[in-house]
């Protein structure tokens, strides 16, 4: 692969043709924030926080939507780019609640990070803020405009990952404002409430429902785990405390999914503290559903089977399993019929 | 011989005769329709025909004489055709009556007259010599005021279509090249060489590529576009077909905001029409050469107007700036190589193939070549539209062609480029126009608004004018544009009502810097011109506004104190009448006073004192 060699901050670095100033800034060891760019979505270059000086350039350049190329002259720090980087930070806390204090982003929000390190301090220009009402309308996610920063990862999310293109931009200038069509509340719109707009959020404008208000992020234990509620064996965090699972957090390094999910997966776990949940067989004797052992069950079970085979053969049982079991579960039950019970009267709910 | 040339002939010889009547032409662009002109239209359809008289009547568009509308022209046969201006329905009779029957020209109502063979009648200025046109240059206006826009026929008598059809029998770089010599740039502000734009188009790889049309005209104060659109239809689409055949494209794509439906109207006839007569579409003229052009109107967002935005638009999606690069001249209208021209630019470019770039480039200065069209509004006593070579001087447009400012007050600054340009102040009255030179005095071509303000306007407020009108058509894609031109406003508003701190000038001067180098678009980039060329030249009001307390122009409201001269006032009560607050008393016959308390500062008072005894400070 063709490579060009570019300067960044007095530093040589090699990077593949087509790479842009961001990455191979990066690449260099420089520290450059993004608000908006994300690796998995298209690049709209609109927070302009990864502003960087170019020699010869006439304004200055963000790196996110700008190829490196060969001989480039970059600066990620100069007095011109802190300047601007601290100002665009100045102008989104000028307009974002400064309740930082009990905010569920709070340690895990990239305004919050940037703001500590170019130590930016709310209220610089004084100005109008937002006040959107808290919109919690939808079962799993809430949203609170008032902490947007219009960075457009949602909506990206939704049309470039999900197919969905639920939300977009509405208004125009100051007033821009991320909606559904018409600006109708999510749950009367055609969200099928993924959450891959909470996952991708950057800051606290979109959180889980669930968790909110239940741990401090750093509180939290993040346990890997793979998904129970269908075959395709999605991976996903536990977000653990105090002994309970307070809800899931999608994980990027997830093999089968990244960071995509399903609402089931995403907002479903909330079963496992559920006290209606059966832990235990249950025999019906005498009409009423009676606890008993594993062993007890699975007697039952064998004897029963085995009763019916000797009666009126083996092709008078049959299986049926789902589709969105695992393929060892689906292994398993086909060999039992075959081996254990002597039937190919095996089938699955997807088959027609 | 060519179909063209057959229908040439022919329609040269009518049109020729049609001239040679006694003909009557009622100005009926969107300014003469708003004065009135189809009223005066109906005035003398019913005068003509009660008097029986043998005379044509005919429209046209708009010849630039806004201040003078509505606008009719009167010919007798062989002799000068008479401009009138500010005719009315009720004047219709007395100019019928004189110029047609008596055969004597209004003199006292007369603008301008284009002399033909007889002598020019006396007491009339003379186009082109004299008064409003003795600076001005017709090129691409040509045709505005001229001739009927909605008639093919007048289009190719007057030169039309000659340019398409000398184009293909050219080779397409010779075009390219014929562009490049003329040294034309973007008439749509940025100024780009249009040339090597095309020369960029032409070589991008693709076998399907578009021409697009940028007619989405926002800016407060220029109707450069709309006038040319409405004035000159044909013109346009020759110029896109003309970069179509030399690009190698099959389509075009006109994109017209749809707040001008008269220039939509004209723009759809005159497709239709060339369509009828071979002239767009399929083998055009024998050729071998396709191309059509369809309309898109727009939906009345500002930032439409920028190209990669209005791209967008077109493809259905919200009208946000795309990042450049990819140019659209690689990757435009769906990804494919895409030459993107504004109006003026367009239009230009038939001239330029019938009299070669060598003529264009003869007009202008070193960097900028040719004629450029401005608008001029604001305080003088004429504002309407002209087309002035480049290298002209604002003072020669203020003084010679706007007729200076009106009510003799005094000139302060002018705003150039619209809401991106900049205020230039009376010490820069001498500077040349051209790309380049604007844009060191901080301030921009544009597309062509001149907005002239006299004495009385505030500097601050003008800058918060501008300001209140990007940050409300800011797109809201980027953080600098979205949240500071926001704040530049608010920091504004505030020095307007007296609440300015001196560390606000700092913050407006920092904000602006970084809005300017940071922004994604050029909406972005130049929406703080008007702050900071109000500060570099203006910086003095912003001072009185925060230290004073004192707006200098006595306009803004909150900073101004009225008092009733003791020594002046006799007592009247008029003032008292007048105050809708109640905020005035006083005995009769002896001194009245304000109650600054109950004073709204509204000035209502200060016109009903007949002995000046109100004083505004």
């Amino acid at each position: 692969m063709p490579t060009v060699t570019l300067t960044v901050d007095g530093k040589q670095v090699s990077v593949p043709k087509g790479t842009t100033v961001l990455e191979a800034a990066w690449k260099a060891g420089a520290f450059v924030p993004t608000l908006c760019h994300d690796p998995e979505l298209t690049k709209p270059g609109a927070c302009r926080i990864c502003v960087v000086e170019v020699k010869g350039a006439r304004n200055l350049v963000a790196s996110c939507v700008t190829d490196a190329v060969e001989g480039m002259v970059v600066e990620t720090a100069t007095p011109a780019v802190v300047e601007a980087r601290k100002t665009i930070l100045e102008l989104l806390l000028d307009n974002h609640p400064e309740d930082c204090l009990t905010c569920h982003q709070a340690g895990d929000c990239k305004l919050q990070d940037y703001a500590y390190f170019y130590n930016v301090k709310p209220g610089a220009f004084g100005g109008e803020a937002h006040k959107y009402d808290l919109e919690d309308d939808n079962l799993f996610i809430v949203r609170n405009m008032n902490k947007c920063i219009l960075c457009g990862k949602c909506l990206r999310a939704c049309e470039e990952k999900q197919g969905r293109a639920v939300i977009d931009f509405a208004y125009r200038g100051f007033k821009t404002k991320v909606t559904t069509a018409m600006d109708k509340p999510l749950a009367d719109s055609v969200c099928v409430s993924c959450g891959s707009c909470v996952a991708i959020c950057p800051t606290g404008a979109l959180t889980e429902k669930a968790m909110l208000g239940k741990a401090r992020k750093w509180e939290i234990e993040k346990v890997r785990t793979t998904c129970p509620f269908c075959g395709v064996g999605c991976n996903f965090d536990l977000n653990v405390h105090q002994g309970k699972v307070l809800g899931v957090t999608s994980n990027a390094a997830s093999p089968t999914n990244g960071r995509d999910m399903c609402v089931k997966g995403r907002f479903g776990v909330d079963y496992v503290h559920n006290p209606n949940r059966l832990t235990t067989p249950l025999i019906k004797k005498n009409g009423q559903f009676v606890e008993s052992s594993w062993e007890e069950a699975l007697d039952l079970v064998a004897s029963k089977l085995g009763e019916i085979k000797g009666k009126y053969g083996s092709d008078s049982i049959a299986a049926l399993s789902s589709a969105r079991c695992t393929n060892e579960d689906n292994f398993v039950m086909q060999k039992f019929m075959r081996a254990g019970i002597g039937t190919n009267n095996v089938d699955h709910c997807a088959r027609t | 011989m060519s179909t063209l040339q057959q229908m040439r002939s022919g329609i040269e010889e009518s049109y020729k005769e049609k001239q040679n009547r006694a003909r009557i032409v009622v100005g009926l662009g969107t300014c003469g329709i708003a004065a009135g002109g189809n009223k005066v239209m109906e005035a003398i359809k019913s005068e003509v025909a009660t008097k029986g008289l043998d005379v044509d009547i005919d429209f046209t568009s708009c010849i630039g004489m806004c201040f003078a509308e509505p606008v009719v022209e009167i010919s007798l046969p062989g002799q000068s055709s008479v401009i009138y201006g500010g005719v009315f329905p009720d004047s219709v009779a007395k100019l019928i009556d004189g110029h047609l029957v008596a055969k004597t020209p209004v003199t006292e109502m007369a603008q301008i007259q284009i002399p033909r063979d007889a002598s020019p009648y006396e007491g009339i200025p003379v186009m082109d010599k004299s008064g409003y046109y003795a600076k001005q240059v017709r090129s691409v206006t040509s045709r505005l005021g001229r001739t009927n826009p909605e008639s093919i026929e007048d289009y190719i008598a007057t030169g039309g279509y000659a340019a398409i059809e000398k184009a293909i029998s050219m080779e397409r770089l010779d075009i390219v090249n014929e562009v490049k010599k003329s040294g034309l740039r973007g008439r749509g502000g940025g100024g780009f060489p249009t040339g090597t734009k095309w020369q960029f188009v032409h070589d991008a790889a693709g076998s399907k590529k578009y021409i697009v049309c940028n007619a989405d005209e926002g800016d407060p104060g220029a109707f450069m576009d709309r006038s040319v659109l409405e004035g000159d239809p044909h013109a346009v689409l020759e110029g896109m077909m003309v970069a179509g055949y030399a690009i190698g494209a099959d389509e075009g794509i006109i994109y017209c905001r749809a707040e001008y439906p008269l220039a939509i109207k004209r723009l759809n006839l005159a497709i239709e029409k060339a369509e009828e007569l071979g002239l767009m579409g399929d083998n055009i003229l024998g050729s071998g050469f396709n191309f059509k052009i369809r309309i898109k109107a727009g939906a009345g967002a500002f930032v439409c107007g920028e190209e990669t935005a209005l791209l967008n638009s077109i493809e259905g999606k919200r009208g946000m700036p795309r990042v450049r690069p990819p140019f659209p001249a690689h990757k435009g209208l769906w990804q494919k190589p895409t030459c993107l021209n504004n109006v003026e630019t367009f239009a230009n470019i038939p001239f330029i193939i019938r009299n070669g770039g060598d003529w264009y480039a003869a007009m202008g200065t070193e960097k900028s070549k040719g004629s450029k069209v401005f608008c001029l509004t604001g305080k003088i006593n004429q504002t309407g539209l002209c087309e002035v070579p480049m290298g002209i001087t604002m003072g020669e447009i203020l003084n010679d062609i706007a007729g200076g400012v009106l009510g003799g007050k005094k000139f302060k600054a002018v705003q150039s480029g619209g809401p991106s340009g900049g205020c230039l102040p009376t010490d820069k009255l001498d500077l040349p126009i051209d790309y380049d030179s604007l844009i060191s005095a901080g301030a921009m071509m544009g597309s062509g608004g001149l907005v002239f303000m006299d004495e009385d306007t505030c500097m601050v407020d003008v800058a918060k004018f501008f300001l209140n009108f990007t940050q409300l058509e800011s797109c809201g894609k980027c953080t600098p544009c979205r949240e500071g031109t926001k704040r530049l406003l608010e920091i504004l508003e505030r020095i307007c009502v007296g609440a300015g701190v001196p560390e606000d000038i700092d913050t407006l001067e920092r904000l602006a810097k970084v809005i300017k180098s940071s922004a994604l678009c050029a909406l972005g980039q130049t929406a703080p011109n008007p702050v900071m060329t109000t500060l570099r030249y203006f910086r003095d009001e912003y001072e009185a506004h925060i230290i004073d307390k004192k707006c200098p122009a006595g306009l803004c409201a909150e900073l101004l104190t009225f008092t009733i001269l003791k020594d002046k006032c006799v007592g009247c009560g008029v003032c008292i009448k007048a105050c809708p607050a109640e905020a005035i008393s006083g005995e009769k016959k002896a001194a009245h006073v304000i109650d600054a308390a109950k004073c709204i500062k509204c000035g209502a008072c200060v016109p009903k004192c007949k002995f000046d005894a109100i004083a505004k400070a």
